[in-house]
């Protein structure tokens, strides 16, 4: 997997790019906009994280021109400017997410990740199964070991969306994103209580756990043996 | 009915109403003093005439004796005028003349006649009674003569002048009442316009401009005065956010860098270690910086006015139930009983992320310091519709806010004595003013005795209510 960033700051870039490579990934650097269009135009990257200030040539006049070419490789929005509307114009203009400045590694690197998998997403798969956990998107039901379990429209897609990111790590705000659809920063951990009830429901009862905590990230949907 | 009610309160229409009186009046004065001095000028004249008509017949008498001035009166009578002619004996027997009858009386007194006196005349076929000014005389052998002339010309004149006048008047109330409804409408509807206008833009979108006609008349003018400081003030907010995006990226980056300097320390150092803990420290203290920071940009943006496009029908209700629905588990967990209620649906003008962000951070406020230690607690989250506005109240029964505070509590970084050891940024009630400021609407801090009851008000949305 490589990843592009397009990054003026030269020490969050450097930074970047270390952090990345520990974790397994490949990635490039450019530090202004033309440099980034030029790189991004060999089109041999999965993933471009991308400043929205930059010198040379705007962030999202980059996306905006990646896009008029037919080039679907996902874009990471990553800025200064958090409000309302800035995530508003950043999408508009062909991100496919959008982190604020500063963030930690760990959501940048869950976000990476999801993006990059979403080229093999389970997006069409009607039914989702993580070892003996199954659940069926068109009846709307969950079951474990043949077993019903009963879920809220909330919990139900909750676990959906973990599901389908199954094996990887999932972090608060994405979980707030895409299952309540709100990008603000919760205040209190009112997403783990949510998740310790799933947890409740999923495992209590059942052999294995499936529902892990990571440490300093999110958390992650596993079966053990995976 | 209410459009007309509109119309009449306008300075327009009171001020046309106004002139059409003063107007009318000075006309009906104007007519009325024309037409007196045209009558009494005719008035002088016949009487003249008629004083030269009784001069000739006396010079007639005097040359001729009685008999010639009866023939010349028989002779006359038979001609067509204006002139009277009647002689009677001392009875009253009219004897010669062109008089059929005449205002019984009138020959007993001698002399001008001061009152115009009524006649019929002879040999006419529609019965008419005439007006006429005459004077009688008493011949030396008893008979009397009347020489008059007819009124009929400056009475038949003031008739036409009275018509006249009527319907000069009509005319000009229907003209006046129509200038008045055009002019008053128009200006109406301009001054509508404007205030259209200016609604929109106080609502935020500082790009929008005061219509200006180009006819270049006092609305123009002030359309245009207000366009300019519009330009201005854009110019300022302009600057403003400029400043505030810049601020953002030099300062966060370089916050970037001191967050990922801490995590990547960390990722070298054992777990648990003296120096571990210090660097996530650190970090949390450098991520409470960012939402201090965060918040603060986010109160400037939103009172230099979001864009309007940022705001669109959003139902409150559903907002209102997701926020119950996120913060239900907290609750439960913290022995919080959480009261939802909420109508079936709530369509507002707004944002739906700043106004759940503003909910929830309200809900958390209830949750974190709405309870007392040691006892149940309750805290209630519903949605109602009233007098034509929507109110979102989040009540608990905590400790509540002193009366004296509740004002100040709303200004940036102003926290509670009580509150100041616990985590926060004293901006969450600011934000949440700055919110309710944009949807047009109110953050209202009440008694729920015990306890503090938040109200956000928001206007409903005309045409989609």
């Amino acid at each position: 997997m490589k990843i592009l960033i397009i990054e003026d700051d030269r020490d969050t870039a450097l930074y970047l790019e270390r952090a990345l490579s520990e974790v397994g990934h490949g990635a490039d650097i450019a530090g202004d906009g033309e440099t980034g269009m030029m790189l991004a135009e060999s089109g041999s990257y999965d993933v471009l994280v991308v400043d929205r200030m930059l010198p040379r040539r705007d962030g999202l006049a980059l996306i905006a021109g990646l896009r008029a070419r037919g080039d679907a490789t996902p874009v990471l929005i990553l800025s200064a400017l958090g409000q309302v509307d800035d995530r508003v114009t950043g999408l508009r203009a062909g991100g496919d997410d959008y982190l604020t400045k500063p963030y930690a590694f760990s959501e940048l690197l869950a976000r990476i990740e999801a993006l990059m998998r979403r080229s093999n997403s389970k997006e069409g798969e009607t039914v989702y199964r993580v070892g003996d956990l199954e659940l069926d998107r068109l009846s709307h039901t969950a079951r474990r070991a043949g077993r019903e379990i009963g879920l809220q429209p909330r919990e139900f897609r909750l676990l959906e969306y973990l599901m389908r990111h199954a094996g990887q790590v999932v972090t608060r705000t994405m979980l707030l994103e895409h299952v309540w659809d709100y990008h603000f920063d919760p205040q209190t951990n009112v997403i783990d209580v949510h998740i310790s009830r799933l947890r409740g429901k999923i495992e209590k009862g059942f052999g294995s756990p499936l529902l892990h905590t990571v440490r300093g990230a999110g958390y992650m949907l596993r079966a053990t043996g995976d | 009915m209410s459009q007309l009610s509109a119309l009449m309160r306008t300075t327009a229409a009171r001020l046309s109403a106004l002139y059409l009186l003063l107007f009318a009046l000075c006309a009906v004065l104007l007519v009325f003093y024309t037409t007196g001095l045209s009558v009494q000028f005719l008035s002088v004249q016949t009487q003249e005439a008629l004083s030269e008509e009784i001069d000739n017949l006396g010079a007639i008498y005097r040359q001729g004796g009685m008999a010639l001035l009866v023939r010349t009166i028989d002779h006359r009578a038979r001609q067509p005028g204006a002139y009277l002619y009647l002689i009677a004996d001392p009875a009253g027997q009219i004897l010669a003349g062109n008089v059929e009858s005449i205002e019984p009386g009138t020959l007993q007194h001698v002399g001008w006649i001061n009152q115009p006196i009524r006649y019929r005349r002879f040999m006419e076929s529609d019965n008419e009674v005439h007006l006429a000014l005459a004077r009688v005389f008493e011949l030396p052998n008893g008979m009397r003569l009347l020489v008059g002339r007819d009124l009929g010309e400056p009475e038949h004149f003031r008739t036409v002048v009275r018509r006249s006048l009527v319907a000069a008047l009509g005319i000009m109330s229907v003209g006046g009442f129509l200038i008045w409804f055009f002019v008053g409408r128009r200006a109406l509807q301009r001054m509508d316009r404007l205030s259209i206008a200016s609604q929109s833009i106080m609502g935020g979108d500082l790009s929008g401009r005061l219509p200006v006609t180009g006819s270049g008349d006092e609305f123009d003018r002030l359309a245009d005065n207000l366009n300019r400081m519009l330009a201005r003030i854009q110019e300022l907010n302009e600057g403003l956010r400029q400043v505030s995006d810049n601020i953002a990226h030099d300062l966060k980056t370089p916050l970037t860098r001191l967050r990922n300097r801490a995590e990547a320390a960390l990722a070298g150092t054992g777990a648990d270690g003296p120096t571990h803990r210090a660097l996530e420290e650190i970090i949390g203290e450098s991520d409470q910086l960012i939402k201090t920071f965060n918040a603060i940009l986010m109160i400037s943006r939103l009172e230099a006015g979001y864009s309007s496009e940022a705001l669109g029908p959003t139902d409150l209700a559903e907002i209102v139930r997701d926020v119950g629905e996120l913060y239900e588990p907290l609750a439960e967990e913290a022995g919080v009983d959480l009261q939802v209620e909420i109508p079936e649906t709530a369509v507002v003008k707004g944002n739906r992320e700043l106004i759940g962000q503003t909910i929830s951070n309200l809900v958390d406020n209830a949750l974190k310091y709405g309870t007392r230690r040691g006892e149940p607690s309750r805290v209630m989250l519903c949605l109602v519709e009233d007098d034509g506005e929507y109110r979102v109240t989040i009540a608990d029964a905590g400790p509540g806010i002193p009366v004296d505070m509740r004002e100040r509590v709303t200004e940036r970084f102003v926290r509670l004595e009580e509150s100041r050891t616990r985590p926060g940024s004293g901006l969450g009630l600011s934000l949440a003013k700055a919110v309710m400021k944009l949807h047009s609407g109110a953050l209202r801090l009440e008694d729920n005795a015990p306890g503090l009851r938040a109200l956000l008000v928001f206007p409903k949305s005309v045409g989609e209510g």
